[in-house]
């Protein structure tokens, strides 16, 4: 994809148009994740029938899940300095570092949805069940989705196809991870820490 | 279009100067350090009344730490600043506009 970027993909900008196209991508997707996050504000308090959010939140499960994402950012842009540094083993290093946080992640969440679903929270039960299932689990997917990315990509480093002049190729992955992260920021306080 | 000169700028702009891995480390912490402030926050019953405003400067602060170093954004051309910062601001409006519109504006009930 970013094979002699440089070359291949200038524009009138001066810009990467593959980078200048994630960039827009991501513009959109705030848009999309700002719809659900209304969506579950506006039906936050509208549920008629149980689980209530306050009596099912688990606040510090999700802090530590939080904290693993934050952390799975810092490794992305280490790994990212990696690559562009052309340190094989430190890339290999860091991109499964950021795998291993975000399967991690994804793994908490698994844990949440089954608790909720065995306290009787599911899809159908309530407004607040609806909209939190198809929030947080869009984000998930998102984070699922992000993950094997970086698995492709850290594959490509072991073989030797990642060097720094293909280190693009990362730096745009980082950027949707980061992205995924921001999201999280912004779900945590808004879904979980504002009653 | 492009002039052979703007290969030079794509490569610029495309691995421009970055932070080090200490300033990310860095930043890694201070967004430890404001997470661990949002949760206590939380817990804290004396500050209930004023949770909303401080939650949200806390994680505002850390949206933008994280766009700013983490995506680079500080350190790129400032259209990509401008193609992000532009759909942000309107999924603010669509977000500020909806609670409004469903929370605290009287509801009719159809004839």
């Amino acid at each position: 994809m970013a094979a002699n970027s440089a070359v291949a993909h200038r524009t009138s900008t001066g810009l990467d148009s593959w980078k200048l196209g994630f960039w827009v991508f991501l513009g959109s997707e705030t848009l999309f994740f700002g719809s659900l996050i209304s969506t579950y504000m506006v039906y936050k308090n509208e549920s008629v029938v149980g689980p209530f959010p306050t009596e099912i939140l688990n606040i510090p499960l999700t802090s530590v899940s939080t904290f693993v994402l934050l952390m799975s950012s810092l490794a992305m842009v280490i790994a990212l300095d990696a690559v562009q540094r052309g340190k094989r083993a430190g890339s290999l290093f860091w991109i499964m570092a950021v795998i291993a946080l975000g399967a991690l992640f994804i793994g908490f969440q698994a844990y949440e949805f089954t608790h909720f679903y065995h306290e009787g929270l599911t899809l159908q039960t309530n407004l607040f069940g609806s909209s939190f299932f198809i929030l947080t689990g869009f984000h998930g997917a998102h984070v699922t989705l992000g993950v094997i990315w970086l698995a492709i990509l850290w594959l490509d480093a072991l073989r030797g196809k990642l060097p720094p002049e293909k280190s693009l190729r990362l730096e745009i992955a980082g950027l949707y991870w980061h992205f995924v992260d921001i999201v999280w920021i912004a779900i945590f306080t808004l879904i979980y820490l504002i009653e | 279009m492009a002039t052979e000169s703007g290969t030079a700028s794509v490569q610029h702009e495309t691995h421009g100067a970055h932070a080090t891995v200490g300033t990310y480390v860095l930043i890694g912490v201070i967004l430890t350090v404001i997470t661990a402030v949002e949760v206590a926050v939380f817990y804290i019953p004396a500050l209930a009344s004023v949770l909303v405003p401080i939650l949200i400067v806390l994680s505002t602060t850390k949206f933008v730490i994280v766009v700013l170093f983490y995506m680079h954004l500080r350190y790129d051309s400032p259209l990509f600043r401008r193609v992000f910062f532009g759909p942000l601001l309107l999924a603010l409006f669509v977000v500020i506009g909806l609670i409004v519109l469903f929370k605290y504006l009287p509801r009719f009930d159809p004839i």
